[in-house]
């Protein structure tokens, strides 16, 4: 191919329009680098080119997924681009939610590469790492100068029609190929290596789980302070958050201080993963806050926590459930809560 | 327990009078071995076919696999428990017909059979493209059930591979290979300074047509055990099963099982080579918690200081595969798993049911979800629409001109657990 073009997808932050107040701009689209355009441009001078920018507010993005997404995507195309760069994002956590978005949809719909940059913990790269090839950065806009070169490194290896083997997040992605020696001698080797002590390469890294072990059992229930966790998506009537149907960026914390039943105008589940009807109709099948008062009533527990925490587990990554968890964790700490009940669906 | 292992290389295969060997090619009788196999009576027609490597030919549905064998010295005879008396078998001498193969086929059974074609890329997935296969077409009388209707046709692929290996009982091999495994403590002194290795050999038993058996029995219900290695290759572990073509054992492999030739190899060189303990994968927690509790008590009690566990199948035995992992590596041995991946068709799922951090040393044998398409062959033999309905096809993976996008799942042996292939798979 001749010079490499590159449509380049920035936030309204480094597109200079403006921080958080600025973050409601819906796209739109400039010829040529903006921001740190410059720098990545420069830094592949002769071999590609940055011919359009994209730009969009992270809120206005994240909270009209569906149109910024069939905007931003038309403004990519219409520069007919051979490779698409996002961010870098760092470790913004709604910028890096957007980049990945648009790698997404740049991978799925242009079929065409897409190189990015974003810090190790942005929830963005778990979920979205396999649609790009995302370099490894800082956790903030101070390590530009060291994300940039990496950021060209691999442009210019797909510039040059080479194959990208390094310098980005694998993709977590499993690729078959024909190995050199059949599977029972690679055991046999693998095996014999592990015996000798030497270092030996597994085929197939197996996932962690995380394993909590079960806590002490609580001491006087009847004096407890019991709170309500859901992954069920149990929000307000309207969902005042939006929390997402699936692949969920937050979760809400809810006032139960006035709540004493749930009925069809006062609960819904914000969740994609299940037929809503029943949940919908009366929440406390997805959080139990009727009978709870009640035994609150009773003296059966001491007390029901003021606010209950609710996210979407469908489709959402482990990384944003474990951030979730420890801030959720860290208030029900504070609050003196004695006992979670969680609840799914 | 000494076995002498002659191998008569067959590079070709051709229908003639007399079923016989000579100068390496193996002559088929079509009467005789169809009516050999079609003995019984739940068969209304046997049909027979060659499929040698090259040629434009698929054969589907595939249920099972057989090298022909024949004991020539030593107690037994091939497939005990089957085709002969249960007596211990894996001493004295065996010939085998090497490069020759029975594949059975027909009307289908379950949804879990397979693919093998000659040539084009399926036959670079499937290690039954390099062989010179006698196809036994088998169709059974209409009123038989689905586990009867496998019975029949495994009773028949073993009767007609029975019936060839007898070609190579007086036929001088072109290849000797010797195995020795002897009594626990004389092996443990003959190479006192090597590390002791057991190979941990998991066998399909979910039941429902996914069944194995060793001398006759099904795998199902034993409580794991102690079995040598030699034994294999006399046929004492013969497959039933209607699981995913791609990580089903055939018995073809079980009788030519990898890992303890690769083990063997390495014998008395890099390690002592102690034996095998057969274990099942059946449904139950009990069943698993039980066989995994036998199995890792087993390799302890034989004194291993490492082993290799080789699973077969997918998804519920993941569990087995842990369980036996962590509980053998929770006694300070080594493990090395064998598995194959089902990370979707993009490749981007998780790959198994289970995991354990203990799981650290891991053979892959592809991810069984990539999506290939086999060109049409000029012959098929069975029955093309099926590639609609197996494990890893769908509805329109058979395409008008006779091709076929699937995933690898549906052919044979694709991503063999036992390690006999070489596809693997890496991350991108």
């Amino acid at each position: 191919m001749g010079k490499c073009k590159i449509v380049h997808y920035i936030n309204q932050f480094y597109a200079g329009i403006g921080g958080e107040e600025k973050a409601n701009v819906p796209p739109e689209k400039r010829d040529g680098f903006v921001g740190p355009g410059l720098a990545i441009n420069g830094a592949v001078e002769g071999v590609a080119e940055i011919v359009g920018t994209v730009i969009c507010g992270d809120s206005y993005f994240n909270e009209n997924l569906e149109e910024a997404s069939d905007k931003v995507l038309d403004m990519i195309k219409s520069y007919e681009p051979d490779l698409v760069v996002v961010g870098p994002g760092f470790n913004a956590g709604r910028y890096g939610m957007a980049c990945g978005m648009v790698a997404k949809l740049v991978d799925e719909n242009l079929n065409i590469p897409v190189v990015g940059g974003l810090y190790e913990e942005n929830p963005g790269l778990e979920i979205y790492k396999r649609h790009a090839y995302f370099v490894p950065t800082g956790n903030s806009a101070t390590s530009m100068r060291q994300a940039v070169p990496a950021i060209a490194a691999i442009i210019k290896k797909i510039a040059a029609g080479e194959k990208v083997t390094e310098g980005y997040v694998a993709k977590g992605v499993r690729k078959n190929y024909f190995a050199k020696e059949r599977g029972s001698k690679r055991a046999v080797d693998m095996l014999l290596k592990k015996i000798a002590g030497e270092e030996f390469v597994t085929e197939y890294p197996m996932p962690v789980f995380d394993r909590v072990d079960a806590q002490a059992a609580i001491k006087d229930i009847k004096t407890a302070k019991i709170a309500l966790v859901s992954s069920g998506g149990p929000v307000p009537k309207g969902n005042p958050d939006r929390i997402e149907a699936s692949s969920a960026s937050k979760y809400g914390k809810y006032s139960l201080v006035d709540i004493f039943d749930f009925v069809s105008s006062n609960g819904e589940t914000a969740h994609g993963g299940y037929d809503p009807v029943y949940a919908n109709e009366d929440l406390d099948r997805v959080l139990p806050v009727d009978v709870l008062k009640e035994m609150v009533k009773n003296g059966e527990i001491g007390s029901l926590h003021d606010y209950w925490y609710s996210t979407v587990g469908n489709g959402t990554s482990v990384a944003n459930s474990k951030a979730f968890a420890a801030e959720i964790a860290e208030d029900l700490k504070a609050d003196g809560v004695h006992g979670v009940i969680l609840t799914s669906t | 327990m000494r076995l002498e292992v002659g191998s008569i290389l067959i590079k070709d295969v051709q229908f003639g009078d007399k079923t016989e060997v000579k100068n390496g090619v193996l002559y088929v009788n079509k009467d005789e071995i169809a009516k050999i196999a079609g003995d019984d009576d739940r068969i209304k027609s046997v049909e027979v076919y060659l499929a040698r490597p090259g040629e434009s030919v698929r054969i589907l549905p595939v249920k099972d696999v057989v090298e022909p064998r024949v004991k020539v010295d030593g107690p037994g005879g091939i497939f005990p428990g089957f085709m002969s008396n249960v007596d211990q078998v894996g001493s004295g001498t065996t010939h085998v017909l090497k490069g020759a193969a029975v594949v059975t086929t027909g009307k289908i059974v379950g949804f879990q059979e397979g693919i093998i074609d000659m040539k084009g890329v399926g036959a670079e997935y499937t290690p039954f493209s390099k062989t010179n296969n006698v196809v036994v077409k088998v169709e059974p009388i209409d009123s038989i059930k689905q586990h009867e209707h496998e019975v029949v046709v495994r009773m028949a692929g073993l009767r007609a591979s029975n019936y060839l290996g007898l070609a190579g009982k007086n036929v001088k091999p072109d290849e000797v290979k010797v195995y020795e495994t002897k009594p626990l403590l004389e092996q443990v002194n003959q190479y006192p300074n090597l590390p002791k290795v057991v190979y941990v050999y998991m066998l399909q038993t979910q039941g429902l047509l996914h069944n194995t058996f060793y001398y006759g029995v099904d795998v199902r219900q034993i409580v794991p055990t102690f079995m040598y290695p030699t034994e294999v290759f006399d046929g004492a572990i013969i497959s039933g099963n209607c699981v995913s073509a791609c990580d089903k054992n055939p018995t073809y492999i079980h009788c030519n099982s990898p890992v303890i030739e690769d083990l063997y190899a390495e014998h008395g060189k890099t390690i002592n080579f102690l034996g095998c303990v057969i274990t099942n994968e059946n449904v139950t927690l009990m069943d698993k918690e039980r066989s995994s509790n036998m199995t890792a008590k087993l390799v302890g009690f034989l004194g291993a200081d490492a082993a290799i566990i080789s699973e077969e199948g997918f998804g519920n035995p993941d569990a087995d595969l842990v369980m036996n992992c962590n509980k053998i590596e929770g006694q300070g041995i080594k493990t090395v798993l064998i598995t194959d991946e089902y990370a979707g068709q993009d490749g981007a799922s998780q790959s198994l049911a289970d995991s354990t951090p203990l799981g650290n040393a891991c053979v892959t044998a592809g991810n069984a979800n990539e999506v290939v398409t086999l060109p049409p062959m000029d012959t098929v033999i069975g029955y093309p629409e099926t590639a609609n309905v197996i494990a890893g096809g769908w509805e329109g993976s058979l395409h008008a001109d006779g091709s076929i996008t699937a995933e690898i799942q549906v052919i044979t042996s694709a991503t063999n657990e036992l390690g006999f292939g070489y596809l693997t798979a890496k991350g991108l």
